[in-house]
């Protein structure tokens, strides 16, 4: 099961790939920068995917005590920080050359880098915790905790911004989107969600593996 | 016991405790004073400076101490056992919350009390004009602060590198906070009056209330140590 998963994301991949350079036309506006798009959104969607099932891990452990619901959790957590890094970074590289800057305390990119920095501290307080349950049920609250959190940034963050000056240095989003960007856009969230899913699958026969230790 | 009975014992244990041994507050007030210089002198003698970066200066300073206070308490009950004896509590194990987040309160209210008026008379602002609505930002951020802090504290007791991890867990969930109040606070000082903030004090308001009740629903997951 968790080999055809690799398979199917490994092929999703290079579809996603050869649609995203091959099918897909130069954006108008941005030239090829704009093909970071392919990596750079289905990072965020894979990662806020990853965020829900933290949740779900989170308060399934707590109702019932199953050990297989923290698994979840923590795994899903840790691949989950590892696509908001990569959604953090790409968007850096594609800010660069289209805003003339790697980094600008923008109301999105500002709690993205939140949303990273709180899940870092849940990673951190699992490491250092070795009682299976405890390191499962401190874990959980924090997981709840950060997920309720994430609209309350989102909001605070925006009239924030909001407030100090309008965001005039956002460039301007290819719309709407033309049919082929749309869909290599497609297969390549399609891909990462399988990745995703391959990701979690190995990543939680190892923690159930390490817990038998 | 009815549920407010049990929560007012741990409040006023914990008040007693705090009077009698002075541990925290004496240290807290004096961590605070020093910071008062800390920031003069990262920041230099320039009153334009000073009076631009004061709410945010005002809220680092009481997020500081918050830190070093609501770190510290559930250490108490670590000792004699007190830990069992909380556990051991009949009834619903949020009243023990309950109870400890207003202690916390208390002492963070009596911290933020000496801050304010140490930066009125340090950095020579008016703090009297808008004193009122800026009670409501201090209050409502407090409960926000205290809230997160107070659970987060009650879990990070029996952790390795407890100082470490309290403040990276805490830090990244209080974002709203900070940026609420200190704009809040800023808009405040600049003479506005309170209908332009009100937004913030809605986010701040529901921002407490989320947080209370993760904290009611979920301590009885983190008492059992």
């Amino acid at each position: 099961m968790t080999r055809v998963l690799g398979w199917l994301a490994a092929l999703g991949l290079l579809a996603g790939l050869a649609a995203g350079f091959g099918y897909a036309p130069r954006e108008a506006v941005q030239g090829n920068v704009q093909r970071i798009m392919y990596l750079h959104v289905p990072s965020v969607l894979t990662a806020y995917l990853a965020f829900g099932l933290v949740l779900l891990g989170s308060i399934a452990y707590l109702a019932t005590r199953r050990p297989g619901w923290d698994r979840l959790a923590g795994s899903a957590g840790e691949i989950g920080v590892l696509f908001t890094g990569l959604t953090i970074v790409s968007g850096s590289i594609w800010g660069k050359p289209t805003w003339g800057t790697w980094w600008t305390w923008d109301a999105r990119l500002t709690s993205t880098a939140v949303l990273f920095l709180a899940y870092v501290g849940y990673l951190l307080l699992r490491s250092l915790i070795d009682d299976p349950d405890a390191r499962g049920r401190y874990a959980a609250v924090v997981g709840i905790l950060g997920a309720v959190n994430i609209p309350i940034v989102h909001f605070s963050v925006k009239w924030w911004r909001a407030l100090h000056q309008p965001s005039t240095i956002l460039g301007p989003e290819p719309s709407p989107i033309d049919p082929a960007i749309g869909l290599a856009l497609f297969i390549n969230w399609v891909a990462f969600t399988l990745l995703f899913a391959y990701f979690l699958s190995r990543r939680m026969e190892i923690a159930r593996l390490e817990e038998q230790t | 016991m009815t549920y407010a009975r049990r929560a007012w014992i741990v409040f006023y244990k914990d008040l007693v405790i705090e009077r009698r041994s002075k541990e925290q507050t004496n240290a807290l007030l004096f961590f605070c004073v020093l910071l008062l210089f800390l920031f003069q002198f990262a920041l230099g003698p320039d009153r334009e400076r000073l009076a631009a970066a004061l709410p945010g200066l005002l809220w680092l300073g009481l997020i500081l101490a918050g830190l070093l206070g609501l770190g510290r308490s559930f250490l108490a009950e670590r000792e004699n056992d007190c830990w069992e004896g909380l556990r051991l509590t009949p009834g619903d194990k949020s009243a023990i919350y309950l109870g400890k987040l207003a202690g916390n309160c208390v002492l963070m209210t009596a911290v933020e009390i000496v801050l304010v008026v140490l930066f009125g008379v340090f950095y020579n602002v008016d703090l009297w004009t808008p004193a009122a609505p800026l009670a409501l930002v201090l209050a409502l951020g407090t409960v926000g602060l205290a809230a997160v802090g107070t659970l987060f504290a009650a879990m990070t007791t029996h952790v390795r590198a407890r100082e470490l991890l309290f403040p990276v867990l805490l830090l990244p969930v209080q974002v709203p906070v900070l940026l609420a109040t200190v704009s809040a606070t800023q808009a405040l000082l600049l003479g506005q009056p309170l209908a332009d903030v009100a937004h913030w004090l809605k986010l701040l308001a529901g921002a407490d209330l989320v947080y209370v009740t993760i904290g009611l629903l979920t301590f009885e997951f983190v008492l059992e140590g």
